[in-house]
């Protein structure tokens, strides 16, 4: 519950039928009855009339909570909120007044439920703390979490366009994939665990109090459910496998697979700790589209054929720049946080104005890079069937502006961006396949 | 733990009640109060407090002299009865916050069906369902028939069932 000025709780106070007056009696035990609004005096509730046996003593401290839902039958309710008050009463013909000198309230229809809990998770875990406990979750949810599971998508995606590219070569191997796989999904596991890290050392995850599942990170840390310490061992244990299986396919296919392999894991852990922190410096944006496109694509493709491929690193642009956008669009909700703590994402430095138009130019270039493909005779004619992804892109789009400020109404627009990033290279995937069939 | 009767009506309300003012005292003595969604099983009051909300269980730690207004009609399932009921409350804080509020899952799902989809997806928001139960051990009711608090209530000792 946050404060209210008295006189702004007097005001909604007005909206609902009765309160419940509650005070101290000779007992001891609170007294809580409800009553109804009598008639309004400036600043000063009126409620009543009160069976005289259960009137406050004048000058009694009192509190009144004015309480409302919405019933929903076989859901339960909505429509939470509530007002409470706080001063000496005044009683007079079975009335009583309360001049307010102190409010609270809550309104969910203004801070939304999710938001109103993620601001005590301060209190929530201190109080943990004095009982003993620890917050958890099962193994499986606590890896989901910690990892950020489902967006390997955006890994899996351009490692299965590099190999298929190599099939459309008819040079696939699939032992050679599955090792690119398995290392491009460690590093980008170990990169989400150690942005978490650093989002929780700067604060910026810390100060977010409207995080979506696309956005905030993963939270872990900041709810009690992993150590700082465990994240980092994770983080560095993913690293590691991405590094032996990256050096076992340098020195067995190509030795270029080393610089690869270099820039990726400089760029994966610069991207948001220290010393690079690409992020904080609006460099967010040209990393992803970079690595996790041509570099995870082409790199998979020199993996499996020992070859060099443009062709890899033109089909792999789009899905990279999409994927950029995923970063992008998902920054939007993270905005007051990021700039209250120094990350200054291109959402933090642009207008809102200005970022539905970043994004619209990016899905034009991606888009336009796939038209152009063929055309050039760089990529096959089927992949253009990959332009039913800007379906999803326009859907982003749309009401990207209009929900701008709205974290939870982002939600589906965010939900709607990654699915332009996944059919947009599932398709891309497909017409290289295609092309090979036919 | 002994069964504990009370009014006929009450006990209704309670049946019904989506949402009930728990009130506490803080340490200054000053009344606070919290809507709760109450739960009867035949011997206590029941409510279960998310660790995120702990403030009231600290208040009934320190005081456990608590009230219960059962108030709103539209909260009641168009019920105009309205009570209170005044106690002791006890926070079950020896037990684990993780699982044991789960034992109030079936009264829970009766008035709010959703909570089981939210259960599924507890680790989009783990704190919250780290939750302590607030057991509330009726001492006095006051019952008003038709919900007119103008009115002198109805006030009664709740009766201890032998035997049980």
């Amino acid at each position: 519950m946050g404060a209210l000025a008295p006189a702004e709780a007097v005001r909604r106070s007005r909206a609902y039928p009765h309160g419940v007056i509650s005070y101290v009696g000779p007992d001891g035990f609170p007294v809580s009855v409800a009553a109804p609004h009598a008639s309004t005096d400036g600043d000063a509730l009126v409620l009543g009339p009160l069976s005289k046996d259960l009137l406050p003593k004048k000058g009694t401290q009192v509190g009144v909570i004015f309480s409302h839902i919405r019933p929903q039958e076989g859901v339960g309710y909505d429509e939470r909120r509530y007002v409470n008050v706080w001063g000496p009463a005044e009683v007079k013909g079975g009335l009583v007044t309360v001049r307010p000198e102190r409010a609270t309230g809550w309104d969910e229809a203004e801070t939304p439920f999710f938001e109103y809990a993620e601001r005590t998770v301060g209190r929530g875990r201190e109080y943990m703390d004095k009982v003993g406990a620890k917050p958890r979750l099962s193994r499986f949810w606590t890896i989901f979490l910690a990892t950020r599971l489902p967006f390997l998508t955006a890994t899996v995606v351009p490692v299965a366009l590099g190999g298929a590219v190599a099939a459309y070569d008819d040079r696939f191997q699939l032992g050679w994939w599955l090792l690119c796989l398995l290392a491009a999904v460690a590093a980008h596991l170990a990169i989400n665990v150690i942005n978490d890290v650093a989002d929780a050392d700067s604060g910026s995850d810390g100060a977010n109090v409207n995080p979506t599942p696309f956005s905030g990170g993963s939270r872990v840390i900041q709810y009690g459910l992993v150590t700082r310490k465990a994240m980092v061992v994770t983080a560095t244990a993913l690293y590691a496998v991405a590094a032996v299986v990256g050096l076992v396919l340098a020195l067995t296919r190509d030795t270029g697979l080393l610089w690869i392999g270099a820039v990726a894991l400089v760029l994966g852990y610069g991207y948001t700790a220290k010393p690079f922190r690409l992020v904080h410096r609006g460099l967010g944006e040209p990393v992803v589209a970079l690595g996790f496109g041509p570099l995870m694509a082409a790199g998979t493709y020199l993996a499996v054929t020992r070859e060099w491929s443009w062709d890899a690193v033109y089909a792999s642009a789009p899905v990279g720049l999409l994927c950029a956008m995923i970063l992008y669009v998902n920054q939007i909700p993270d905005r007051p946080a990021d700039a209250a703590t120094g990350k200054r994402t291109l959402i933090v430095r642009w207008s809102p104005e200005r970022v539905v138009r970043g994004y619209a130019g990016v899905c034009v270039v991606a888009f336009g890079l796939i038209t152009l493909g063929p055309v050039l005779g760089i990529t096959p004619w089927w992949t253009l069937i990959a332009l039913g992804g800007a379906y999803w892109a326009y859907q982003t789009y749309k009401p990207l502006a209009e929900r701008y400020g709205m974290p939870y109404a982002l939600i589906p627009v965010m939900q709607s961006n990654v699915v332009a990033h996944l059919a947009t290279g599932l398709l891309l995937i497909l017409g290289y396949l295609l092309a090979k069939a036919f | 733990m002994s069964n504990v009767e009370l009014p006929a009506e009450v006990e209704e309300l309670l049946r019904v009640a989506l949402v009930a003012e728990l009130t506490v005292l803080d340490a200054t003595g000053r009344p606070i109060t919290y809507p709760l969604i109450p739960f009867w099983d035949g011997s206590r009051v029941l409510f279960t407090s998310a660790v995120l909300f702990s403030r009231k269980l600290e208040h009934i730690k320190a005081n456990p002299k608590v009230s219960v207004s059962l108030s709103d009609p539209t909260a009641m399932g168009g019920n105009a009865d309205r009570a209170v009921i005044q106690g002791n409350a006890v926070v079950l804080d020896h037990e684990d916050p993780h699982t044991s509020w789960e034992r109030l899952l079936p009264l829970w799902r009766a008035k709010e069906p959703v909570i089981d989809m939210f259960v599924k997806k507890r680790f989009g928001i783990p704190l919250f369902f780290e939750r302590h139960t607030i057991e509330v051990e009726p001492t006095k009711v006051l019952l008003w028939r038709g919900g007119d608090t103008s009115a002198a209530p109805d006030v009664s000792v709740p009766r201890v069932l032998v035997g049980s």
